[in-house]
């Protein structure tokens, strides 16, 4: 027994001086030769290790290149940022523990991080109750507002709802699969489409509704059943809100299968220009995806910006996609928002924020709305083999966050507030109330 | 209106007749320079029409230039945006006009842009290229015509058919284009005798759009009348309908036989060498799906290595990935688990602690992100035998790869001096070693065997699965339950075992769906271990009772 809690011991030691080494070097290497006295500390909470590192590494690279910039512009009420990296390697608990790490420990300002629903929903009690500031880059189920959350990417409104609105009204869909792993935010989007389709009319006999695990391989019987569930002569689409690895072998199997895109179309929500630049991207040419920024908008601002992450990254061949996106719009607006307040004190920044506009990489502008969430355009794309997209459609404004759906019963009623005098992240306009609940 | 179809028709047929007959009358008319301008910068909408006004053209070029768009190879040149036809050759494209066909100096991938397509001008293309190929020589591009040409048949496409079909001789090109005219026939505007034995012909036919047919023959509309008027087609479809779903039936059941079969395959190539480490040797190896992982990785290499040559690359990395994995394991057993036999906690942890040592190597190595692994042309697509069934191909060779890699080990143990010194040790350790035999050394070669099938099963995962670092976590637990089932120390109850929960699992998907089912399956086998400890197939034996 005591042999093996040697061994324990031994790994974990192990374990933790090299995440350690790996932070501090980090740091140092953001920090440059700043003191640490007149620093702000910004923390930057996103796994470098473990199941969502392949999402998350670029966006910790993304911070650090931001945060370098803007202390090349002269850094931020005179003081010089300070990027403070840690790694919650993939382990929602974790997320919570740094979480607290990073606001008592080292004093930051504001985080930027989480990628997964379930990281966010494990950091939450900890940044209400320590009053930080968490902004958080990914598109997500909707369904919460949290006075410290600022919902940089899309709420279901800002991308899954157009989407099906393209697929009905320009592809004339008829038939609808809503294909999803098997957690949060593919339940509750599903949940939202499905009684938004509902509400167009479409029949419960039209909608297919399926769920895999977590990187889950082997979907031969499930791409036969989409296949049969498409050869009805009716126009059928997949909705996919499958995540991570389990895309690749998805995908392979369709086009195995001889399902084209000109058939049944995939339109995918987690699938960006990161993903698509690991995999053979034959199969998949022809598929939808949508998101709020595809790098293959022309535009200037867009421009600069691929040109200065492929000079931070030294690296030409690496993309950029909607976090990274959502990341440098929050950024800045938390920089804007600190100017105007002239203090990183979380409540004055919180009341600050609220309206202060930044223009999109992508053309508009972003602005930070009373809900915690931001405006932006909602774009479609079909994937070209070279793994970037084609915009096909596109809203002609940008569209504005909504924190509850307003096709689900139970939250048509709740909106996000969080200036007077409402001040509630789930103000019931039934009942007048702010539930209570936190977030 | 019909006048000029019908002039559009014959010059139409007059081109194809043109591109046949090889001649090199080239009538370059403003329409085809227009429509090549309207290609490379005009907006979507612009671009379909182009694509018809090219087709009409009559231009000798047409055919080639509307491919090449299709497969992806036409190009346009940045500097004078002259459309040309490229082919990748590894460090730029090499090109010739799209126009004049003539050879032009290779360039550099930045100076050409790809034109892109959408899926509407996608299927737009395969309809106008299928009645442009109507004709062609090749019976495979005839009948790849005639498929493009049935999503939508409008006058003009069965007008088409019908001449062609006079002409016709490749028996299976006459099918499908009879198969037309046969749906055709069931259409409400013909005599009722004709729709009749339209639908006796097709009832024989294992064909989805027959199927759909027949169920719109039957269907009602909302107030719960049928659409069908007449009564007599409506029950002779219905009948027909029946017999079909018979066979469809049959065809589905041959189908989820053929899922179970190769996901079985699967399980059983990632626990094969588990069955050597833990089941023969005992070791608790954590590290097992890491070593897959390391495989997967070789096939990626050996892709970086030769790229011109994908297909040849997987054979290759199938040797070299059971000589990486093979030494890696062999390092592994002498540099660690040697020192811990018989301490089956100990070794769970080391091999656990060497398994994210492997993991972060390879992140630091390759990156966190996935690699792309491309599949070779041989394993892509599918065996269409008809409508309703289609086996894919790369879980076809799995399958088969799956029985070789097996067959294979088999014999190593049965045959070689190798094998008997396994089996020896594995049936009493002591007694062999007194025997003469070299037990740390055949504690390490056998290690290493195991390994480095556990290496040979990663080049089949990269073929249909994701390589990254995490590629060996998504595996363990299944190789270990695919073992413990099948009793341990028994290679035979191992493929057993993996066959059988390949096919259970996808009996149960389409019932319970892909959670539950795995769920199902767990369950199952906990609740099967505590009936029958030692798995479906026991070791025999004094040694193994003791």
């Amino acid at each position: 027994m005591k042999q093996n809690l040697l061994a324990v011991m031994a790994k974990n030691s192990v374990l933790k001086t090299v995440s350690r080494s790996l932070v501090l070097s980090l740091t140092a290497l953001a920090v440059g030769a700043a003191n640490a006295e007149d620093t702000i500390k910004v923390g930057v909470l996103h796994s470098l290790s473990g199941t969502m590192a392949i999402s998350e590494t670029t966006l910790k690279d993304t911070m650090l290149m931001l945060v370098d910039e803007q202390n090349k512009k002269g850094g931020l009420l005179g003081k010089k940022l300070e990027a403070v990296v840690v790694d919650p390697a993939s382990n929602w608990p974790l997320f919570a523990e740094k979480t607290r790490e990073l606001l008592t420990k080292d004093k930051v300002a504001a985080i930027f991080g989480c990628w997964t629903s379930v990281s966010r929903k494990s950091v939450l009690p900890v940044i209400e109750e320590l009053n930080g500031i968490l902004f958080y880059p990914v598109q997500y189920e909707g369904e919460e507002s949290s006075k410290n959350v600022f919902y940089t990417g899309a709420a279901p409104n800002q991308q899954a709802v157009p989407a099906v609105d393209y697929l009905m009204n320009d592809l004339k869909v008829k038939r609808w699969v809503l294909a999803g792993t098997d957690y949060v935010y593919p339940r509750t989007t599903n949940k939202i489409l499905e009684a938004y389709l509902k509400a167009k009319g479409v029949s419960p006999k039209d909608i297919m509704i399926n769920y895999t695990p977590f990187g889950h391989s082997d979907w031969q019987s499930i791409v036969a059943d989409i296949k049969k569930f498409g050869s009805t002569g009716k126009k059928t689409a997949v909705v996919s809100t499958i995540n991570g690895d389990a895309n690749v072998p998805f995908y392979k199997e369709l086009g195995n299968q001889g399902v084209s895109a000109e058939d049944i179309p995939v339109v995918a929500f987690s699938v960006g220009e990161e993903e698509l630049s690991g995999i053979d991207t034959k199969p998949l040419v022809g598929h939808l995806a949508a998101w709020n920024y595809f790098m293959s908008i022309d535009t200037t601002k867009n421009a600069e910006f691929i040109k200065k992450w492929h000079e931070y990254i030294k690296d030409p061949k690496r993309v950029t996609n909607d976090p990274m996106e959502a990341h440098f719009i929050g950024f800045n607006m938390w920089v804007k928002a600190v100017e105007k307040a002239g203090t990183t004190e979380p409540d004055a920044v919180q009341k600050a924020i609220i309206g202060v506009e930044f223009p999109n990489l992508t053309g508009g502008i972003a602005k930070m709305l009373p809900n915690h969430h931001i405006s932006k355009p909602v774009l479609i794309g079909e994937i070209q083999d070279d793994g970037q997209f084609l915009t096909v459609w596109q809203t002609n404004k940008v569209v504005d966050g909504d924190a509850w759906s307003d096709y689900l019963p139970e939250s048509k009623v709740i909106i996000a507030d969080w200036t007077p005098p409402i001040n509630c992240g789930n103000y019931s306009t039934k009942t007048k109330k702010c539930s209570g609940q936190k977030y | 209106m019909r006048l000029f179809t019908l002039s559009r028709q014959c010059r139409l047929l007059g081109l194809t007749l043109l591109l046949l007959s090889g001649s090199a009358q080239v009538r370059a008319g403003d329409v085809f320079v227009d429509s090549l301008a309207t290609l490379r910068q005009g907006s979507m909408a612009a671009r379909e029409q182009a694509i018809t006004d090219l087709a009409e053209s009559g231009h000798i070029r047409t055919l080639t230039i509307l491919q090449a768009l299709l497969d992806g190879n036409l190009y346009e040149l940045k500097q004078d945006g002259r459309l040309v036809i490229a082919h990748d050759n590894g460090q730029g494209y090499d090109l010739r006009d799209a126009v004049s066909n003539e050879a032009m100096p290779a360039v550099a991938k930045d100076d050409a842009g790809k034109i892109n397509l959408t899926n509407k001008l996608r299927t737009l293309l395969r309809k106008t290229i299928g009645q442009l190929q109507l004709n062609a020589n090749d019976p495979k591009l005839r009948l790849a015509a005639v498929n493009a040409m049935v999503k939508e048949t409008d006058d003009k496409a069965l007008e088409l058919l019908a001449s062609r079909l006079e002409k016709e001789s490749d028996s299976a090109v006459r099918e499908a284009i009879q198969l037309v005219f046969l749906l055709q026939d069931t259409e409400s505007g013909h005599a009722k005798q004709r729709r009749i034995d339209a639908i006796n012909a097709l009832k024989s036919y294992d064909s989805q759009d027959a199927m759909n047919r027949f169920k719109a023959l039957v269907e009602k509309n909302a107030e719960g009348a049928y659409l069908e008027p007449d009564a007599d087609i409506r029950n002779l479809a219905g009948a027909a309908l029946i017999g079909m779903n018979t066979r469809l039936n049959l065809y589905g059941a041959l189908e989820t036989l053929f899922f179970g079969l190769s996901l079985g395959a699967v399980l059983v190539l990632a626990a094969i060498g588990l069955a050597i480490t833990f089941g023969v040797m005992g070791v608790i190896n954590m590290a097992h799906g890491e070593l897959m992982m390391l495989g997967a990785y070789t096939t990626y290499v050996m892709q970086l290595a030769m790229p011109e040559n994908l297909g040849a690359s997987v054979l290759l990395a199938i040797p070299a990935a059971f000589v990486i994995a093979g030494v890696t394991g062999i390092a592994i057993e002498r540099g660690i688990i040697r020192f811990l036999y018989g301490r089956p906690l100990e070794t769970l942890l080391a091999t656990f602690g060497v398994s994210l040592f492997l993991q972060q190597t390879v992140r630091s190595i390759f990156s966190p992100l996935n690699r792309n692994v491309a599949t070779p042309e041989w394993m892509s697509g599918s065996w269409r035998i008809n409508d309703f069934l289609a086996l894919t191909w790369n879980r076809f060779y799995i399958l088969l790869f799956c029985l070789l890699v097996f067959a294979a080990l088999l014999q190593i143990l049965k045959r070689t001096r190798l094998g008997l010194e396994v089996r020896a040790v594995a049936q009493n350790r002591a007694m062999a070693k007194a025997m003469g035999i070299p037990t740390a050394r055949v504690d390490a070669m056998t290690f290493g065997l195991g390994s480095g099938i556990a290496g040979v099963a990663g080049v089949a995962l990269s073929q249909i699965t994701n390589v990254g670092p995490n590629l060996g976590q998504a595996y363990i637990v299944d190789s270990f339950m695919v073992v413990v089932f099948g009793g341990v120390g028994n290679l035979l109850g191992t493929l057993i075992a993996g066959f059988s929960l390949g096919i259970a699992n996808k009996v149960l998907e389409p019932y319970a769906g892909a959670v539950l089912a795995k769920i199902l399956i767990l369950v199952f086998i906990i609740l099967f271990i505590q009936k029958r400890p030692r798995g479906l197939f026991p070791q025999k034996g004094r040694a193994a009772e003791s």
